[in-house]
């Protein structure tokens, strides 16, 4: 990691290996005669190539293998893939299922917001390396942290089997459903986490934000009476508003040279953002009351447009994701069975979900058999590629005189406001031989 | 960054990724119980999923996650072998190759017909090979996902210079300890539990499915008469061939059953 001086009015910012991001990038700024020239998110994963090697698969294996594309958010992948299947199969799965899905999807959340915001993203706020170093001067913060996102894996490993890449998920629903008894246990835990989040809140809130507001095109899914995470339409702030089936119409998806990665875009607009502030930017209404409240006491109005305070927003969306699943515990009812039979048929199907970082689609193409013909994929990161690299130079340009240590770190916080998951975003490129 | 040098009298641990899903690192991070003290018996040296900081080599154990796939990567695992006291290769990736391993069973001629973009931007290489492909690995803990509790044991072994204790038998012997009714005899449902290396707990069995296989091969399993069983339980040999070609494909003893099964179809 560097930051160089060529004189008074040039630099060059260069982050070869981002820290506390999910998989392999860098970032690179250059800056002539006091104007940002140059901005790289560099992403340099190498790409695995699911959607090549989904075909010919079966469709009930889409839900195990897509889960491989990510450790953190399999269950965005297990559910995408579900749902579209059933949607191709012309099955719909409610309920009690489906409430077993939100609760799920709720310990994902869980689970991942809490190592975002206490292990990757605080130490940024703090000035330490990584939550361990932190651990040291702050060993409360660090605990409450810990078992916070061990109350949302415990979430996974009950309904999922397991933390990473759960087994129970499945089309049509989940091989086994957890008994009325099995889920009291998670009630007790999921109170103490509603609480230990609300405390959180109020930490986060004490953090020092540089001042950097910016106008963007939130997309997000919105579902007619809660705030979506398993389904609804696609939306946005400037208008967009489509079924899943027409978001490509929309959009579009470019290979440019720095990034194993594609860099995805709204045809009519420009670059968009996906994840929690585009969620909460577009259905604040629909959190839970106590989360609403919690955060305007906290002075965190219906609309969040500083990217640094990302921290805040997925402290909120911790809150109503424990708000939710203690919700959905308490109506609870055994569902028997634990998965509607999906007979295949030929067709295309689609699935979107919130994953913690934002809207994961999928589309699938299978025949009679089941076998699938055809994959797409496109995952949150890949999408807020283009805003991250913007606000990478609008914050150059505003806060360059800062030290230039200081300037280098606010540029990798910059990008982890966004908890990027790159070992998601570069799967889906189709493969090239190195023929050498 | 330049490394500085260790200031700390602790064993240094480094953290590396290759090609992955960050699922097998992340284990180490959902120690949620344990993870303080780990940090406490060692220093973390290298670790970016977690931390900023780098602390130079050599380091007394590296656990290598994910498979080589790029010419680049082919020579990064070289300096770190160099580097390492001990190597172990943590997941399906890292020891088989991992999912992205499917790519090694393609006709070449099919992947040339794919047009890329931009193919002069990316570099990859035919197949996807684990770690000890290119490098000797002192242990390999299979799993895709690895156990974390496995992980710790690893760790704590290796840093007191003992063998690891991570049993080898098949996922059966778990299903037994577990007191799960085997969901093959009960229910006709194909299960690789016989075949596949223990250390996941059972857990698919336990939920009422036939295990997948993300365990990879136990050691000297008989694939070929549990595909038989598969056959009488009215598996045909497609599926037979996917069963064995899925998270681990290019292990050994399940790649040459999914190839047997392949050239039936």
């Amino acid at each position: 990691m560097s930051t160089k001086s060529n004189g008074t009015h040039s630099k060059t910012i260069k982050v070869n290996y981002l820290a506390r991001v999910e998989g392999e990038g860098a970032l690179y700024v250059k800056v002539r005669d006091d104007a940002v020239e140059e901005v790289k998110l560099k992403i340099f994963e190498p790409p695995r190539f699911f959607e090549s090697f989904l075909r010919g698969r079966d469709f009930t294996e889409a839900p195990d293998i897509t889960a491989r594309i990510c450790g953190i958010c399999p269950i965005a992948y297990q559910m995408g893939a579900s749902h579209a299947m059933e949607d191709a199969c012309g099955v719909t799965v409610n309920g009690g299922i489906r409430d077993l899905r939100h609760l799920i999807y709720c310990g994902e959340w869980l689970e991942s917001h809490a190592l975002h915001v206490f292990m990757l993203h605080a130490p940024d706020f703090l000035g330490y390396q990584g939550a361990v170093e932190m651990a040291q001067d702050h060993p409360d913060i660090v605990k409450r942290g810990l078992e916070l996102k061990k109350v949302g894996n415990e979430v996974m490993a009950l309904l999922g089997g397991r933390e990473v890449h759960p087994i129970n998920p499945r089309v049509g629903g989940f091989y086994r459903a957890p008994t009325r008894r099995e889920l009291d246990g998670l009630a007790e835990r999921l109170a103490w986490g509603r609480d230990a989040a609300l405390e959180t809140l109020q930490f986060t809130a004490t953090l020092d934000f540089p001042d950097f507001e910016q106008d963007y095109e939130f997309v997000a899914l919105r579902h007619p009476d809660e705030y979506a995470i398993l389904d609804g339409r696609l939306v946005s702030n400037r208008g967009l508003d489509v079924p899943l089936d027409e978001f490509l119409d929309h959009i579009y998806e470019e290979h440019v040279e720095h990034s194993t990665s594609l860099h995805a875009a709204m045809k009519a607009r420009g670059p968009y953002m996906v994840g929690p502030m585009a969620r909460y930017n577009l259905n604040f209404e629909q959190l839970t009351p106590l989360s609403q409240e919690a955060a305007h006491d906290v002075g965190l109005g219906p609309t969040c447009l500083n990217p640094y305070k990302s921290i805040m927003v997925r402290t909120v969306e911790m809150i109503h994701a424990c708000d939710v699943a203690l919700d959905l515990i308490d109506r609870y009812e055994r569902p028997d069975p634990s998965y509607i039979e999906v007979t295949p048929r030929a067709g295309v199907g689609y699935g979107c979900t919130e994953a913690p970082r934002g809207i994961c689609w999928h589309r699938y193409s299978i025949d009679d058999n089941g076998i699938i013909l055809d994959a797409r994929i496109i995952p949150p990161t890949s999408q807020n590629q283009k805003v991250m690299e913007q606000d990478l130079w609008h914050f150059v340009e505003k806060f360059m005189d800062l030290p230039e240590d200081d300037l280098q770190w606010k540029c990798e916080q910059g990008i982890r406001n966004y908890d990027p998951c790159i070992s998601c975003s570069c799967h889906f490129l189709d493969l090239h031989l190195d023929r050498a | 960054m330049a490394s500085p040098a260790s200031t700390s009298e602790k064993p240094k641990l480094a953290v590396w990724k290759f090609a992955s899903c960050d699922g097998c690192q992340l284990s180490l991070l959902d120690c949620e119980d344990e993870l303080l003290a780990v940090a406490d018996a060692v220093e973390i040296a290298y670790f970016p999923e977690a931390t900023r900081a780098e602390v130079e080599g050599p380091y007394d154990l590296s656990l290598v996650e994910g498979s080589i796939t790029t010419p680049h990567d082919a020579e990064r695992i070289h300096k770190i072998r160099r580097e390492s006291k001990y190597l172990v290769a943590i997941g399906a990736c890292a020891t088989a190759g991992g999912i992205q391993a499917l790519r090694n069973f393609k006709n070449v001629n099919e992947f040339v017909a794919l047009v890329y973009a931009h193919p002069e931007y990316i570099e990859t290489l035919k197949v996807s090979t684990p770690i000890s492909y290119h490098v000797f690995v002192d242990f390999e803990l299979q799993g895709c996902p690895i156990n974390k509790y496995q992980l710790l044991e690893l760790i704590s072994a290796l840093l007191n210079d003992r063998r690891p204790n991570i049993p080898p038998h098949s996922v059966c012997v778990e299903c037994k300890r577990r007191g799960t009714v085997c969901v093959m005899v009960a229910n006709g449902t194909p299960c690789l539990g016989p075949v596949t290396h223990a250390g996941c707990g059972a857990i698919c069995p336990a939920y009422q499915r036939g295990c997948y296989g993300c365990y990879g091969p136990k050691e000297a399993p008989n694939t070929a008469a549990l595909a038989d069983e598969f056959l009488r339980l009215g598996q045909d040999h497609a599926a037979i061939a996917r069963f064995f070609r899925t998270f681990t494909a290019n292990a050994e003893a399940f790649r040459k059953e999914s190839v047997a099964h392949e050239h039936e179809v």
